[in-house]
């Protein structure tokens, strides 16, 4: 990473309770975990269904207070500094449900604007239609409301409405998966431009390999709340050393029949455990090829190794290309 | 040989359309759609949503939901003609002859009765089983989609099962009367990756064992590619090209699915995609000659005025004016 940070996370956990908030159980969704991305930047979370990257992109802008851990904006801790809030702007999943079926997309996209006191009058207006223009749609669909979209002009609204406070940082939780393919390289290419023209830092939550592939230069793997491999996307999508990341590499299939055909029998044991009550250890001891006593004892920290990846693994798969290079 | 391949074909679907009246006019889903599904094979129909992909199987099984309008010059299941057969008798091949695993595993099983008594009331309806007797299939059949200790968990609730657990209930569900055909209507879409690879493994692993053809429907090439031997790729409510699945992947003719491929990003790659532009029509008012000519790079005079027929070989078809020529067979 060359730049300063300009959004960094340290040692972030969030606990919650399954089951009702007086019996039930708590459990970490996320623990530990601790991030940077730097302007122009794309920092990638990927992972399955309940290893916490959503709740991390929720900590990240706001939505949960962390109950360890804290976010600086620019080496400033933002706690509850709402200009410094205003920097980190989210893009959600679901362009059918975060948009207000009731609202004009004027009042959508300007509802930031608002909040924050940024412009009223004719200059709202002017700058709501400024933004429908910069992420590719009509300045004329301002008085429009949002079931007259397909879900991929939706997904513009959602960013246009998360440009408007003028954020230096963009967290995007899964903002193609609702998409076709051929819409969601749209908007991917979308994010990418105007990632240039504003030198936007991106945190990109997101579970599809080769969409983080196209989009990120540095990933960062989670499985049930830990963090278990960070790097350059070339070495942790390309050449993964934890266990888990090589299973998800080798489960990411590809539009092409000899590839994705090598796939076959080859799929990972188990399944991502309940994370009321994970295995001890290493949480992903029980799917494990390589696991040893060690993994099922006591539970490894991420290390950063040089010239690797960052792995929390006792038995980190050595890439021959790496060691020969 | 053209009839020896009719023979072998399972299900076979000729000139398929499926309409809905809305308030805003005729909604055609789709329109002259045919296929042939041989015994044991892997058939996938791939588009995007408002293709028709889900549509036109549900429309074989006799399940299309709402008001709608089917219709076909041909359509048999094992010999037998579905156009004429009574709904009595159809309702009868269903679960036995053909059958459907869903996207959807938590809402297509009911979670008020236990798994047992979900599978075994298979059992006794189709085939008039005693309750005990019953029972013991399915435990069979929970084994054989092979979940750990079925004896055990035969009599837990669906809730108690975990996402790819629920899938693969569903699928003994599908197989227990051991279909000829089973439509697999994006059957890892709502999974993780890693539980993905499983239940693919799994349907792979079944197919062998029962002989059942498979038709799969999915939105994902990459599905397509690990599973299928002939694909057939579908536009608007259209099959727009067909054939085998490595002739399609390496040299696709029609530039609908060139660009589909073209938009998928792939692991070898960083930066930019190439996207196709604009979206799918809308299947009320579509536009006329070739519904994608609108989106199309490749596009000739001929396009926005008239529509281009399926045609080819039996084993390579296409609907384009202006096909994309095979440059890899040079030299």
């Amino acid at each position: 990473m060359s730049a300063e940070p300009i959004l960094e996370a340290r040692g972030l956990s969030k606990t919650f309770r399954a089951g009702g908030a007086l019996f039930g159980k708590s459990f970490d969704a996320v623990k530990s975990v601790s991030l940077s991305v730097a302007p122009g930047e794309t920092l990638s979370v990927v992972g399955e269904s309940g290893c916490g990257k959503s709740t991390l992109a929720r900590m990240l802008v706001g939505l949960e207070t962390p109950d360890e851990g804290e976010i600086f904006f620019k080496g400033a801790p933002i706690k509850r500094d709402k200009a410094l809030r205003r920097q980190v702007q989210m893009v959600f999943q679901d362009p059918y449900l975060s948009l207000n079926p009731r609202r004009t997309v004027l009042d959508i996209v300007a509802e930031p604007l608002d909040v924050h006191g940024l412009a009223s009058g004719a200059a709202r207006r002017r700058r709501v239609e400024e933004l429908l223009a910069s992420v590719g749609l009509d300045p004329a669909a301002a008085t429009r409301f949002p079931h007259e979209f397909s879900g991929g002009q939706r997904q513009r609204i959602g960013i246009a409405r998360a440009l408007a406070a003028e954020p230096s940082v963009l967290v995007c939780d899964e903002p193609v998966s609702a998409l076709d393919v051929s819409v969601q390289a749209q908007v991917v290419n979308l994010l990418m431009d105007l990632q240039k023209r504003l030198d936007l830092a991106i945190v990109f939550i997101a579970h599809d390999l080769a969409v983080v592939r196209a989009i990120s230069q540095r990933v960062l793997v989670m499985y049930l709340g830990r963090g278990v491999e960070m790097g350059l996307g070339d070495q942790v999508l390309v050449a993964p050393s934890h266990p888990y990341t090589v299973a998800l590499r080798s489960s990411a299939l590809e539009p092409d029949p000899a590839r994705a055909r090598l796939a076959r029998g080859t799929a990972a044991r188990g399944e991502p455990p309940n994370p009321v009550d994970p295995p001890p250890g290493c949480r992903f001891n029980p799917r494990c090829p390589r696991a040893t006593d060690i993994c099922r004892a006591q539970e490894p920290a991420l290390k950063s190794r040089p010239g690797k990846t960052a792995v929390a693994c006792y038995h980190p798969v050595e890439d021959e290309r790496l060691v020969e290079a | 040989m053209a009839e020896q391949a009719q023979q072998a074909s399972v299900l076979s679907v000729s000139g398929l359309d499926v309409s809905f009246s809305t308030l805003r006019g005729e909604l055609k889903a789709v329109s002259d759609v045919s296929y042939e599904l041989k015994r044991g094979e892997v058939l996938a129909l791939v588009g995007e949503s408002g293709s028709g992909k889900s549509v036109s199987t549900r429309a074989v099984m006799g399940i299309v939901r709402g008001k709608a309008k089917v219709s076909a010059r041909r359509m048999e299941l094992s010999g037998q003609n579905l156009l004429t057969l009574p709904e009595e008798d159809k309702r009868k091949l269903r679960g036995r002859k053909i059958s459907l695993v869903f996207q959807d595993a938590l809402s297509a099983l009911n979670p008020v009765l236990s798994v047992g008594d979900q599978l075994g009331e298979l059992y006794r309806t189709h085939l008039g089983v005693s309750k005990r007797e019953a029972r013991e299939r399915s435990i069979e059949l929970l084994r054989s989609v092979r979940i750990a200790s079925a004896d055990r968990r035969i009599d837990d609730y669906p809730h108690q099962f975990s996402g790819g657990m629920r899938q693969r209930i569903l699928i003994a569900s599908a197989i227990a009367l051991k279909p000829d055909v089973l439509i697999a209507d994006e059957p890892t879409t709502a999974l993780d990756v890693t539980v993905q690879a499983q239940i693919l493994d799994l349907l792979d692993e079944l197919r062998e064992e029962l002989g059942m053809a498979i038709l799969l429907i999915t939105h994902d090439l990459g599905v397509v590619a690990r599973m299928a031997e002939r694909v057939a790729v579908m536009y608007a409510g259209r099959i727009v090209e067909t054939g085998q699945v490595d002739d399609i992947f390496r040299a696709p003719a029609h530039p609908y699915t060139a660009a589909l491929m073209a938009s998928a990003p792939r692991i070898e790659s960083v930066g930019r995609l190439e996207p196709i532009k604009g979206a799918p029509p809308n299947l009320i008012a579509l536009p006329p000659g070739c519904a994608f000519h609108p989106r199309c790079t490749h596009r000739g005079e001929l396009c926005p005025t008239v529509r281009p027929e399926l045609v080819g070989s039996p084993e390579r078809k296409h609907a384009c004016h202006y096909p994309l020529v095979e440059t890899a067979h040079v030299g």
